[in-house]
């Protein structure tokens, strides 16, 4: 390929390089050469002078193997001839070793009775030894009397170390001691296992009953109330856990060295005394009355727990009442929050109440009403998240507890979800609906409207947005487990906060209906319909009742929308009554109604009846401003229209009627959703009117709305 | 005139409704004031019992069962008939809401104590059946003596569950408030019902019902 593509330069520079290299390699190979070459000289010299002296070196090992030879014969024959002295020296040796053990042994009492009183340990290590040769030997009366009378010591020992047992002021350590050299004396073990449990029993008693001084004792009575405790609970959880579970811990090691893993006796002594520390454990828990801190309750609890894991190697069936115990002591906290957090929502609507009840200076607004729903409801938020936090801790992951499966799991769930953030929001549906429901029945004092409308636009927040943040917000500090029990789902207690609100509001409605309502309801009865002059301007009590409306509908805006209203026609403001209308032909009227004409107006009115829509007076209301207003309207005119319907009217009494609607339909029609609806309301009242008066002549509609205008 | 009797009180005190009880031998009358309900003796000319605030606002009318003793109904402005025991009246033995504006009138039918019927100035009359207050609740019984053993087969499966009080028709052909509800004297399946644009109503109780309950 080079050679059919290149030039003809390249081809002479390649053919150049190639020379080049081949002569370099060669050059190479003859200087390995020529190295080597020496290399192999040097190797063929040093192989030829080995051979050489390995042939020194065989002469001279022929030597020595005949040396050898003479020397093991020689002493083979040295001996021969000391064997005998040497069997001789040896039983000397084993004689002077037995005398000597023989005077031990004759020293062995008093070597005893030197000791008992002062070490009785060495005492015991010397009997110990002479026991099994005495014991052997027992046949020798010698020996029987060293045996009788070192047992008879050992026998006293015996007593005064058993009377020392029973001595109250062992601690654990001599404890075991004693116990230990009676064992080596060969004294019953059951005996002894029992005196060591009493005594062991004793001294845990001891130290329950000193931590039970701590606690103060319950009054029979149960009247006086209980000092708070000297201590506090981490101290008490320190002392309980290093005095007694310490000692106990200790005694029951002892006792498995020495009486072996026989834990008959052991268990339930163990058993009974750690049923009365958790239970002196509880009592002091439930003497933790306030909130106080919990991170103290839970650094207290968690070194309970795991000063308790040695002990709960012993006693397998007490991890469960250990486990139960902080289970129980972390319930009752969380529940303490939850009421915690009632009484504080309480005390916030309480607030509330009083800044909207509160006397205002002249000149200074109140506190409004989106202010006061922000405070509360940011307030609540806040004080659930604090609590959340504190709950936490509970599962933080370095306390000992939180990896037990029930805090892993129904703490998580039962406990703090259910119990604890789904409960409150419960309740707080049920407290805003008892404003609604109860009290007003019975006469008590009533929540003002004010306040029905807040918790209404509160429960209707929690239903769209708060509810699920508080969830969330759970789940991610306490994961629910797969398999764990049921949960609330968010949906249902959405459900609920809106069922709340929609009930407040409608209440709210009904309240400030019935006071309007009363205000007509007082004024309708309370004049005299017959007698009553020519009316000049409109009443009094109109012009109140649209000045409440106005004030109603800006508290409703301050807390909720607009609403959609239905669009007003052209003419809204200008509208004449349809019947009059209708039944006054053209330009003349009847001084009194002819037969023909209640049938007229009869008919029209209940054909214009069939056309348009019956409407509900105490119908549930959608959460919007218009919708409130249309309610409350229409409850105010319709005790109008009923009031109105049990009086007999004069002529003048019907055209002050008269003045009175249409200064109601100039002024009303811009707060209903739809201005129908208080049209035809105010249309029945001016029938009705018509048809209870004695002389029914209406005014001209000029003069009426120039009295509405001026007035 | 034969006797008198004030009511003592504040403000304006007037008597909106009154009503003879048909039992306890014409000697009680239940008065509606405002928003209480008094019963009066009138022998002695004193009040017997008072339910107070009966109803929310002003109360509207009485009726008394004419079967069982003690037992009064009562409407008012807030909407609702409540059903009162004269024995304990700090609460309704029953509550209807199912009205939307005040109730005018609330009737007993003479014969058969379970149906009530209440006239409202949302132009609705409610024909209710409240059986558990009744003085039938389990319908009709029959002694056992009487029967044979054919008999006591089907009484036994009669015999079920006291019926559950239920609203059995609401009459809409009035366009006006309600003003007025009757029973007729004649024959106890008949009403009548008057409304404020001079609407004379008269209407049926259900045939399927009345069977029921005669059977």
């Amino acid at each position: 390929q080079v050679r059919s593509e290149c030039p003809l330069g390249q081809l002479l520079a390649r053919e150049a390089a190639l020379g080049r290299e081949i002569r370099a390699l060669d050059s190479d190979m003859q200087t390995l050469l020529y190295e080597n070459y020496n290399k192999f000289i040097s190797a063929t010299d040093t192989i030829r002078k080995m051979k050489v002296d390995f042939r020194h070196m065989e002469a001279e090992m022929d030597d020595l193997a005949a040396n050898m030879a003479a020397i093991s014969a020689s002493s083979a024959r040295v001996s021969a001839a000391l064997q005998d002295r040497h069997r001789r020296g040896a039983q000397l040796a084993g004689v002077q070793a037995l005398l000597r053990k023989l005077q031990a042994l004759l020293e062995v009492p008093g070597r005893l009775r030197r000791w008992a009183g002062t070490e009785p340990a060495r005492a015991l290590r010397c009997y110990a030894r002479a026991r099994a040769v005495l014991r052997h030997y027992r046949h020798l009366p010698s020996f029987r009397a060293i045996e009788d009378e070192s047992h008879a010591i050992m026998a006293d020992l015996a007593r005064r170390l058993r009377t020392r047992l029973r001595e109250e002021t062992l601690d654990p350590k001599e404890l075991t001691e004693c116990v230990e050299m009676l064992l080596q004396l060969e004294e019953p073990p059951e005996e002894l296992s029992e005196e060591f449990l009493s005594q062991a029993g004793a001294r845990l008693e001891a130290e329950l009953a000193a931590l039970e001084a701590e606690l103060p004792t319950s009054d029979p009575s149960g009247v006086a109330t209980t000092p708070p405790p000297a201590s506090d609970i981490l101290d008490f959880v320190d002392r309980g856990s290093s005095a007694f579970v310490g000692t106990l811990c200790q005694l029951a090691g002892s006792y498995r060295t020495l009486f072996g893993e026989d834990t008959g006796r052991l268990e339930p002594f163990a058993a009974a005394l750690a049923t009365r520390y958790f239970a002196l454990l509880e009592r002091r828990l439930a003497l933790e009355r306030g909130l106080g801190d919990t991170s103290l309750l839970v650094r207290a609890l968690d070194r309970f727990h795991r000063r308790l894991q040695a002990l709960l190697e012993l006693l397998p069936a007490g991890a469960s009442a250990a486990a139960e115990l902080v289970a129980r002591a972390a319930r009752e906290r969380v529940d303490r929050y939850l009421r915690a957090l009632q009484t504080f929502f309480l005390g916030c609507l309480g607030d509330v109440r009083q800044a909207l009840a509160a006397p205002r200076p002249p000149g200074k607004e109140g506190p409004g009403l989106p202010d006061l729903l922000a405070t509360l409801a940011a307030s609540v938020l806040g004080q659930l998240k604090a609590v959340l936090a504190y709950v936490q801790l509970f599962t933080a992951r370095d306390v000992a507890f939180a990896s037990l499966p029930y805090f892993k799991g129904e703490f998580c769930v039962t406990a703090v979800r259910e119990g604890l953030v789904v409960a409150f929001v419960r309740w707080l549906c049920r407290t805003a609906r008892g404003f609604a429901d109860g009290p007003t029945e019975k006469g008590a004092p009533a929540a003002p409207p004010a306040l029905l409308l807040l918790l209404a636009r509160l429960c209707l927040d929690y239903e769209s947005s708060t509810i699920s943040y508080i969830l969330t917000l759970t789940d991610e500090q306490f994961p629910p487990q797969d398999l764990g029990p049921p949960v609330t789902p968010g949906p249902a207690l959405c459900a609920e906060a809106r069922a709340a609100a929609q009930r407040l509001l409608d209440h709210y409605v009904q309240v400030q209906g019935a006071a309007v309502a009363q205000m007509l309801r007082k004024s309708v009865e309370t004049r005299d319909w017959l007698g009553t002059v020519e009316p000049r301007n409109v009443r009094a009590v109109m012009k109140r009742v649209v000045e409440d409306i106005t004030a109603i509908d800006v508290q409703v805006g301050q807390l909720f929308e607009e609403g959609v209203r239905r669009a007003q026609s052209s003419d809204s403001s200008r509208r004449a009554f349809s019947v009059y209308s209708s039944s006054r032909a053209p330009g003349r009227y009847a001084p009194s109604y002819t037969p023909s004409a209640p049938m007229d107006t009869h008919l029209l009115s209940n054909i214009q009846k069939l056309f348009s829509e019956r409407i509900d007076i105490f119908s549930p209301v959608e959460f919007n401003k218009v919708s409130v207003l249309t309610g409350i309207i229409k409850i105010s005119l319709k005790t109008l229209l009923e009031c109105v319907r049990l009086r007999t009217l004069g002529r003048f009494g019907l055209q002050q009627v008269q003045v009175d609607g249409h200064y109601l339909q100039l002024y009303l029609w811009r707060f209903a959703s739809d201005e129908r609806v208080v049209q035809g309301l105010l249309d029945e009242v001016a029938a009705s009117a018509a048809h209870r008066c004695l002389d029914p002549v209406p005014m001209e509609h000029s003069v009426v709305e120039l009295i509405c205008e001026r007035g | 005139l034969s006797s008198s009797a004030a009511l003592e009180g504040k403000g304006q005190l007037k008597f909106t409704s009154g009503r003879w009880s048909p039992h306890h031998d014409c000697t009680q009358i239940a008065t509606a004031n405002d928003t209480t309900v008094r019963g009066w003796d009138t022998r002695s000319m004193r009040q017997i019992y008072c339910i107070e605030n009966a109803h929310g606002q002003l109360v509207r009318d009485l009726d008394f069962n004419p079967n069982k003793q003690y037992y009064l109904a009562s409407c008012g402005d807030d909407c609702k008939v409540k059903f009162w025991d004269t024995r304990n009246v700090t609460e309704p033995v029953k509550t209807l809401e199912e009205h939307s504006h005040w109730v005018w009138n609330v009737r007993y039918n003479h014969s058969h104590d379970q149906l009530i019927l209440t006239g409202s100035s949302d132009s609705r009359v409610i024909l209710s059946n409240m059986v558990s207050i009744s003085s039938e609740p389990f319908g009709h019984m029959v002694d056992d003596d009487e029967l044979s053993d054919q008999e006591d087969q089907h009484q036994e499966e009669k015999i079920k569950e006291p019926l559950q009080d239920s609203v059995i028709a609401t009459y809409e052909e009035h366009e006006d408030s309600v003003y007025a509800v009757e029973w007729s004297s004649a024959d106890p399946w008949l009403f009548a019902s008057l409304s404020y644009d001079g609407r004379l109503v008269i209407n049926r109780v259900p045939r399927a019902l009345k069977y029921h309950i005669l059977l």
